[in-house]
C-alpha cells in the first residue's frame, strides 16, 4: 500500500486501471440490467417487481461498502498517514452517497406494490437514511477542510466513528421486526435461486468495477487540484523574496 | 394483465432512477477530473 503513497506512482497505476474498471465494469452492469429486464422469469410471490433487486441490491451494497471504503482510508490516514489517503476517502463519499440514495429510493419503489407504502420506520430502512446523512455530514466537513485548511484527521475520526452504523444495517432485519426480508445471502449460503442470483452477483461485481473506475476518476481529479495548488504556492513564494528586495530597495530613496 | 403492467411501470421508475444517477455521477466525474488535469497541464506550461 505504501508504494502508491507516491502520487506519481499511484497516477501510472490509476491511468490504465480506471479505464479497465469502467468497461468492465459498463459491459457487466449493462449485461446484467438487460438479463434482469428481459430474460429473468418472473418470481411466484413478488411478480414483476422481482426485476427492481438487480438494481436495489448492487445499490445498498456499495452505499455500505462506500463507508467501509471511508473508514479503511480514515484509518490509513490516523495511523500510518498515508498521503493518499484522505484523498481516497473523499473521492468514496460522494459515489457513496449517490448509491445510498439510489438504493432508498429504488427500495421505496419497490416497497410500494410489494408491501403497499413507500416507507416505514423500521430498522433496515432508517439505518439505510441515517448513512445517507452521514454521507452529507463527511461531505461537507472533507470540503470544508480542504478549504479552510483544517487537518483531514478530522473527517477521518467522523469516518471511522460512522463505521459503527454498518453493522447496524447488516444486523436491522435480526435485531428488529421489519418488512425488509431477513438477509438472503450469508457466508456460504443462499435463499436465492439460480435464476435470480446468478445475474445479482453479476449486477453486483459490475456496479462494484463501475464504483472503483468512478473512484479512481475522482482521485485523479482531487491529485490535480492538489498539484495546482501546490505548484501556485511554489510560485507565489518564489516570487515573495523578488517583492521583498525590491520594497527594501526603494524603502530609504 | 392491469396488474402486471402496473408492476412494469415500477420496475421502469426504478431503473430509470439507478440508471440516470449513475449517468449523471459517470459523466460529472470524468468532466471534473478532466478539467482538473486539463488546468494542471495549463499552469505546468506557464
Amino acid at each position: 500500500m505504501h508504494i502508491y503513497a507516491n502520487p506519481k506512482r499511484f497516477l501510472s497505476l490509476a491511468r490504465w486501471l480506471m479505464p479497465l474498471c469502467f468497461a468492465s465494469g459498463l459491459v457487466l452492469a449493462l449485461g446484467a440490467v438487460m438479463w434482469g429486464l428481459f430474460v429473468v422469469p418472473p418470481d411466484r410471490l413478488m411478480g414483476e417487481t422481482v426485476r427492481i433487486l438487480f438494481i436495489h441490491v448492487p445499490a445498498a451494497w456499495l452505499g455500505m461498502g462506500g463507508w467501509a471504503g471511508i473508514a479503511i482510508s480514515s484509518a490509513a490516514l490516523l495511523i500510518w498517514k498515508h498521503p493518499l489517503a484522505a484523498l481516497s476517502a473523499r473521492a468514496i463519499a460522494v459515489p457513496g452517497l449517490v448509491f445510498t440514495i439510489v438504493c432508498l429510493l429504488t427500495g421505496s419503489i419497490w416497497g410500494r406494490p410489494t408491501w403497499g407504502t413507500w416507507w416505514v420506520w423500521d430498522g433496515r430502512l432508517t439505518s439505510m437514511l441515517v448513512l445517507a446523512f452521514l454521507y452529507v455530514g463527511y461531505i461537507a466537513l472533507a470540503q470544508a477542510g480542504a478549504r479552510e485548511g483544517v487537518s483531514p484527521r478530522v473527517a477521518a475520526i467522523f469516518g471511522m466513528v460512522g463505521a459503527v452504523n454498518i453493522p447496524i444495517i447488516n444486523r436491522s432485519v435480526v435485531w428488529w421486526n421489519s418488512l425488509h426480508q431477513p438477509p438472503s445471502i450469508t457466508a456460504g449460503k443462499s435463499a436465492i435461486e439460480a435464476t435470480f442470483l446468478v445475474p445479482l452477483l453479476v449486477a453486483v461485481v459490475g456496479f462494484t468495477l463501475l464504483f472503483a473506475g468512478i473512484v479512481l476518476m475522482r482521485m485523479r481529479a482531487l491529485i490535480a487540484e492538489a498539484q495546482i495548488e501546490a505548484r501556485l504556492k511554489r510560485r507565489a513564494l518564489d516570487a515573495e523574496p523578488a517583492h521583498g528586495g525590491a520594497g527594501a530597495a526603494m524603502g530609504p530613496a | 394483465m392491469y396488474e402486471n403492467l402496473a408492476q412494469w411501470d415500477y420496475v421502469i421508475a426504478a431503473y430509470a432512477v439507478g440508471l440516470v444517477a449513475l449517468g449523471a455521477l459517470l459523466a460529472a466525474s470524468y468532466a471534473n477530473m478532466r478539467r482538473a488535469e486539463k488546468r494542471r497541464e495549463e499552469i505546468k506550461r506557464r
